[in-house]
Order: C-alpha cells, then structure tokens, then sequence
C-alpha cells in the first residue's frame, strides 16, 4: 500500500472538516472543523514528503501547527469575548452589520 | 510502504470520530472525539517516516489545543443549545453539496497524480532541527513573533477593565459606621450553647437567639429550625 493512500484519507477529512465549517451554527463546533481541515492539510504534507523522500513537508507541517496554536488561541478568546458581550456562541447572531 | 491493516485502523479512528462533527449535538462529545482523530493523526505520522511530528501531534493538539477548547467550553457554559432554525434558506442542502464537490474534487484531483515512492527519510529531530534553523531560520524566527502577538492578543481580548474602583476593606467598614450599622461581624450560627448547625441561631450574652446569624438562603428554603427551642433557658436550669 503506498503512502498515497494517506492523501486520499486527507481529502475525505478535508471534505468533512469543511461541511463542519460549513453547516454547524455553534462557533466552537465550526472552529474544530477548522482544525480538522488544518490537519488534514498537515497530513497531505507528511504525506509527499515520505513519498518525496525530502523532509520539507514535514517542516511545513510543524509550521502550520504554529499558525494553527496561534490562531487557536485569537479565535477562543474572540469567542469568549462575544460570549461575555452577548451570551450566546451562535455564529448566526451578531449580525449587526447586515445594513 | 505501508501497512495496510494499520491504514485501515488509522481511517476508522480519523473518519468515524470526525463525523460527529456533523452529527453529535453535545460540544464536549464533538470534542473529545477530535482528541481520537489527533490521535490517529499522530500515528500515521510515525508511519510516515516523521516520528518527531507524531509527538509534536500528541504534545500540540491533543494535550494543548483540543484541551484549550474543553476549558473554553466549561467556561462558557456546557450546556448551551444549539439553535437549529435555518437563517438562509436551504443552507444543509447548499453546504452538502460544497462539501461533497469538494471531497469529489480532491478526489479526483489526487487519483490523477502520479507519485514515484523515493528512499526513506525518518523525520528524526535532528533532521528537522537542521532544516528548521538552516534554511528555514528567518520562518521560524517569524513564527516565534506570531505566537507572542497571538499571546498578547487573546490577553487583550479577554482583559475585562474594571468600570468602578474596588471597595477596600477600610472603606466597607466606613460605610457600615456611616449608615449606622452593626460594625462588626455578625456571629456565626450555632456555635454557641448546645448546637452546632448552620441551621440554629447563634445566642447573644443573653441567651436570646440571633436572628441575622442565620444564612437567608436557609429562610428562604424554610430550612431554619424555630428559634424558640434553642433561646438559653438558664432560669429553667437554676429552678431544676
């Protein structure tokens, strides 16, 4: 079995991170399918670079788990911010700027 | 090469956890089953050849991360619901439908590539140490500056300002005088004379119960016991 089939396993996680994304109105609930679509991205890098036989991916993908712990971080706190504002975590409710 | 009957264990620890994503309604459960998909992660990654990123997986995501999540969780209240009323119309049916174009995209995309499989690489420490802070060095010095920014960030987004100045306790005590109050502390319940319940009134020198010294929350609840039984009944004792 070749490493490909990593890939593959990536692109459906991808996929359920982003229906996650997509359809669920509770902010944290949408935050982890963005985690989600994050790893699977990670997981497409350690893939190539096993088949690529170089070690950039997995250079790449310890970046990304940086950005993805930085952006972790801003985003709870913004989400606790609009808790404490507003008492509720409905990505559908602030919507003050529809005009 | 890799061992299939691993990669099949690995996708159905991924794939079945990540779909309560979609499907589970309790937060705490969604993210729970995320730990197992890092989990899975982190042992394809040490089937990769990148023993390093495997336990930088575990360490990061399911030690940091998912557990940030968890306290953000307990913080704003476990049991929140989630509204299911649809602000734009059709919008389950819409979202599927991307999401499923984009796995069949994906797809379709990778069945096409042809990827010859080169000698192995194990992602060793050293080896990823060597890339990190040769080429890479200027990246990773740029990374260390966004997690402070992002330290900094979240303090300031969740710093609350005090909007009154916060009562000392010399103030207090001069309030209380101001208005004429009882300067001291009201006395504990039932400590004294012959019980010691938080339900009994507390006896002044004269044997009278203290009525104040009992929580309101007790009256409130008709939880106090009548005070009549407890007042001192010294003159009783002296007739005996």
């Amino acid at each position: 079995m070749s490493p490909m089939a990593f890939v593959y396993l990536a692109a459906v996680l991808f996929s359920i991170g982003s229906a996650a994304v997509l359809l669920r109105r509770n902010a944290i609930v949408a935050f982890m399918g963005v985690e989600l679509m994050l790893n699977a991205a990670n997981l497409t890098f350690v893939a190539f670079s096993r088949l690529r036989g170089v070690v950039d991916g997995q250079v790449m993908a310890f970046f990304v788990m940086v950005v993805a712990a930085a952006e972790v971080v801003v985003g709870l706190a913004i989400v606790v911010a609009i808790f404490r504002a507003r008492q509720t975590i409905s990505l559908d409710d602030p919507s003050e700027l529809k005009g | 090469m890799v061992n299939p009957f691993l990669f099949w264990v690995i996708a159905a620890i991924t794939v079945i956890p990540s779909l309560s994503l979609l499907f589970a309604r309790k937060a705490v459960h969604i993210a729970m089953a995320i730990v197992l998909v890092m989990i899975g992660l982190a042992v394809s990654y040490i089937m990769l050849a990148a023993p390093f990123l495997g336990m930088v997986q575990i360490v990061v995501y399911t030690g940091a991360v998912m557990m940030l999540f968890v306290f953000v969780l307990m913080l704003i209240g476990v049991a929140g619901k989630e509204d299911l009323t649809e602000t734009i119309k059709g919008q389950k049916w819409v979202g599927l439908l991307i999401a499923a174009g984009i796995a069949l995209f994906l797809i379709g995309v990778i069945s096409r590539a042809s990827v010859s499989l080169q000698a192995e690489t194990v992602g060793d420490p050293a080896a990823i140490a060597g890339a990190l802070f040769g080429r890479f060095v200027v990246i990773i010095e740029t990374l260390g500056f966004v997690l402070i920014v992002a330290a900094v960030g979240a303090l300031v987004l969740t710093h609350v300002p005090r909007l009154v100045p916060k009562h000392s306790q010399r103030e207090i005590a001069e309030d209380r005088v101001r208005v004429g109050a009882n300067p001291v502390n009201k006395p504990m319940p039932g400590v004294y004379a012959r019980h010691n319940a938080l339900d009994v009134p507390a006896l002044d020198p004269e044997g009278n119960p203290v009525e104040e010294s009992i929580s309101r929350v007790l009256d409130q609840r008709h939880q106090t016991q009548g005070e009549e039984p407890f007042r001192a009944h010294l003159e009783e004792g002296e007739q005996k």
